[in-house]
């Protein structure tokens, strides 16, 4: 029944879709995208000296104590921006206990005493989050200003400073951007050794 | 759970609200083909469109035609992205010269998207060249959309018509539904999220040099204009492996906001279409209510079970209290800018509708906070539902709904003027049953199949049989979430999702088709006293019960042995 019409207008029809929607339609964005908002169209790319070094949108790994630390990351290589995602550790995953032990076992040794922010210790959604909760950050104050020899209270001020609130207020939560707190370190006080 | 994020929430409900009756009305005068604002631009797109096809716009087609047309479409439409996935590696736009896609990975990835599932056994930024990603799964995100509007619309027409024997012509309302809907939505929110932060470009990955030192690879790509169709079509599919956790794809939590907001924004307005066409607003919001009474108990669950968060964590040592620094809970699998109230909104919006686009891996939340992405998916996916899908997957329960309240007075039902009659009735329980069979039958293999079953179960003890059991449900729905630890990327688990993924999508299609026939050929008899109204407050709550009792009978001892187990053993400090 129309089945010789309907397969040849369903040939035709995935051609003339394909073209409009599929490749039309992306590249015409792609470039009206490129001209209004050439930072935000190719990732916020952050150069340093003339070398970049990183996007703001994109988290990286610190290791020295100098620097704030990001949180742990799931992928294969931590931080890897080419292959995202999380440890997909199910809540009563014996590795997942371990590993949130280990990890707060690390905090501990910066900032004895304190109580170690969830979100410091677990591994992200995207294994690139580029934030961390201002509690999460505060917590490693004391090991940041020991390490660049400055006072706690300056560095407590530059986090202050790159705290971002909620959107409007009320959007989401509260957070710091790890690679631009870091930055504005190397930039303000005494560079990392 | 705090203040702030239930104020999200209202805000994020409200939106849903202020959209439905301008979205539902416009599609209401679309699909009646009443001149738009946009005809003066997409009139003669569409003409041109028609003319280079051959299709005649003035043709209408009874149900059997109009199922062919869209079967045939989808198998021609199917074939092209298996064909582009396996010969990516000699087409251009493929900077990082990425190999043809595996036959077998390419086969479940084509149904996927073709379906509206996005089920992804793959990692995006590894496997797909941005041709693949453009032409082949953002294409399939507009027209896999399109044609589950479609259905809806041909349903629709069926009640609402008076003794015709068609319902529509599939090619005019599948062109409708891309040019006059999904094209205008995408092309401004296109440009809304890359103002954002969500990157637009067609450059190979960048490698810079890291504070510290060390090199890092950053995947770029044309993502702004699949991610907005992969949330206002329902569909789903990461341009990358994380999804709309990663922050090209969600940067900010207005991002974030919209991204929600898509996922419910057609499907909502199809509720007033529903009622618009039908003559009967008040229907149209009676249903709304169902929805939305379904929405708001399942993000209540969510939010609190990972708001409360995972005893074990606070046992190792992790502070997980709210404070004004941080929202704590169980932030295992989650964004930082996020936090716990938008995932567990984003997981319950994903889930209720057929989207399956995640901001956080569903398989480390808690497991009562797991249960409700699961459990939606079970009930059908009729929680506002995927565009389209939810509308003629909300229409089968409403037929059984009102075949439950003829029963109990003991009359011939009725629905909006029409009798309800045994083939109504059939064809609304054959889906329902061909939906539960597959899912648990093919869970159920698997479970017991070290070999290629449970082998590929990441996480042990009782939530193995939830990733089994949500892999299942996510196909046959056309979810495409997942329990992300399955490695699904597997001979036995490519097929027979594959499979789920068909029954799941033309099973619950063919059915609804042909029950809009039948009403199409009925008269409409007055309302009499012996009439169940479907306007009342007392329907919504008839409906709210079948949709569950429904769910409940047939998958609660699938769910008790999952999520409800693994909830208390966590509680007792059990870990595998």
């Amino acid at each position: 029944m129309h089945l010789a019409r309907h397969l040849r207008i369903a040939l035709l029809m995935t051609a003339v879709t394909t073209v409009l929607l599929g490749v039309v339609y992306p590249l015409t964005m792609t470039a009206i995208a490129q001209l209004l908002f050439p930072e935000q169209a190719n990732g916020q790319l952050i150069a340093r000296n003339g070398v970049v070094v990183g996007s703001r949108l994109i988290g990286q790994g610190f290791s020295r104590p100098g620097y704030f630390h990001a949180r742990p990351s799931a992928t294969s290589t931590p931080y890897d921006a080419a292959n995202s995602g999380g440890s997909q550790y199910g809540p009563t995953n014996a590795k997942l206990i371990e590993t949130v032990r280990a990890n707060v076992a690390r905090a501990r040794t910066d900032n004895p005493g304190a109580p170690v922010p969830v979100d410091l210790v677990t591994a992200s959604a995207s294994g690139v989050d580029p934030h961390l909760t201002p509690a999460a950050a505060r917590f490693q104050v004391p090991r940041v200003a020991r390490a660049r020899g400055v006072a706690p209270s300056d560095v407590e001020a530059l986090v202050e400073a790159y705290t971002e609130g909620r959107t409007f207020g009320f959007l989401g939560e509260a957070r710091v951007n790890v690679l631009e707190l870091n930055l504005a370190l190397d930039a303000t006080l005494v560079s990392a050794r | 759970m705090t203040l702030n994020g239930w104020l999200q929430i209202a805000f994020f409900l409200a939106t849903v609200v202020l959209v439905t009756p301008l979205l539902g009305g416009y599609m209401a005068r679309l699909f009646t083909h009443q001149r738009t604002f946009l005809d003066p631009v997409m009139r003669p797109l569409e003409r041109q469109v028609y003319r280079l096809t051959g299709v005649d716009e003035t043709r209408e087609m009874r149900w059997t035609e109009y199922a062919i047309a869209l079967l045939l479409f989808s198998v021609v439409s199917l074939l092209v992205l298996y064909a582009l996935q396996r010969l990516q590696g000699r087409l251009p736009f493929n900077p990082q010269g990425l190999p043809a896609v595996p036959p077998v990975l390419a086969f479940n990835t084509a149904v996927s998207f073709t379906t509206n599932t996005n089920w992804q056994a793959y990692s995006g930024e590894s496997t797909m060249s941005y041709l693949t990603q453009m032409a082949g799964l953002a294409y399939h995100n507009f027209v896999s959309a399109a044609a589950g509007i479609a259905v809806a619309v041909a349903f629709i027409r069926g009640i609402a018509n008076r003794e015709q024997e068609t319902i529509g012509n599939f090619w005019v309302d599948m062109v409708r539904a891309s040019l006059y809907l999904l094209l205008p939505i995408a092309v401004i929110g296109t440009l809304v999220l890359v103002s954002q932060g969500v990157v637009q470009n067609l450059r190979p990955y960048d490698t810079v040099q890291t504070v510290e030192g060390a090199a890092q690879v950053i995947a770029q790509g044309p993502v702004a204009s699949q991610e907005i169709i992969k949330q206002f079509g329902t569909n789903g599919g990461g341009f990358f492996n994380a999804n709309s956790a990663h922050p090209f794809e969600n940067p900010t939590p207005l991002t974030n906001w919209l991204a929600m907001f898509g996922i419910f924004a057609i499907s909502s307005g199809l509720t007033y279409t529903l009622g618009s066409l039908t003559g009967s607003r008040r229907h149209g919001w009676a249903v709304w209510g169902a929805m939305a009474v379904l929405f708001v108990a399942g993000v209540t669950v969510a939010y609190w079970a990972e708001a409360r968060g995972n005893p074990l964590l606070t046992t190792a040592g992790a502070d997980q209290t709210v404070s004004a620094l941080a929202p704590g809970g169980n932030m295992e699998g989650k964004e930082v800018r996020f936090g716990i109230a938008n995932t567990a909104l984003f997981a319950t919006a994903t889930t209720a509708a057929s989207c399956g686009a995640v901001n956080g891996w569903h398989d480390s939340f808690t497991p009562i906070g797991g249960l409700v992405p699961l459990a939606n998916m079970q009930l059908g996916e009729v929680v506002f539902g995927g565009v389209g899908a939810g509308m003629y997957g909300v229409l089968v329960y409403v037929i059984l709904a009102v075949f439950i309240a003829g029963l109990m007075v003991g009359r011939t039902p009725e629905y909006l003027g029409k009798k309800i009659q045994a083939f109504e009735v059939q064809m609304a329980m054959l889906t329902v049953l061909i939906f539960s069979l597959v899912i648990l039958a093919f869970t159920a293999v698997s479970s017991v199949s070290p070999g290629f079953g449970t082998a590929s179960v990441f996480n042990q003890g009782p939530h193995g049989l939830s990733e089994l059991l949500y892999a299942y449900s996510s196909a046959t729905a056309n979810n495409g979430s997942a329990f992300g630890g399955l490695s699904a990327n597997t001979p036995w688990f490519n097929t027979t999702l594959g499979m789920a993924m068909l029954f799941g999508r033309f099973f619950m299609i063919i059915p609804p088709l042909a029950i809009a026939g039948s009403l199409s050929r009925k008269k409409v008899i007055p309302a009499s006293t012996g009439t169940f109204p479907v306007t009342t407050p007392l329907f919504t709550v008839l409906l709210v019960g079948v949709i569950v009792i429904v769910g409940a009978l047939t998958f609660f001892p699938a769910l008790s042995l999952g999520p409800v187990v693994e909830h208390f053993l966590m509680h007792h400090g059990r870990v595998f």
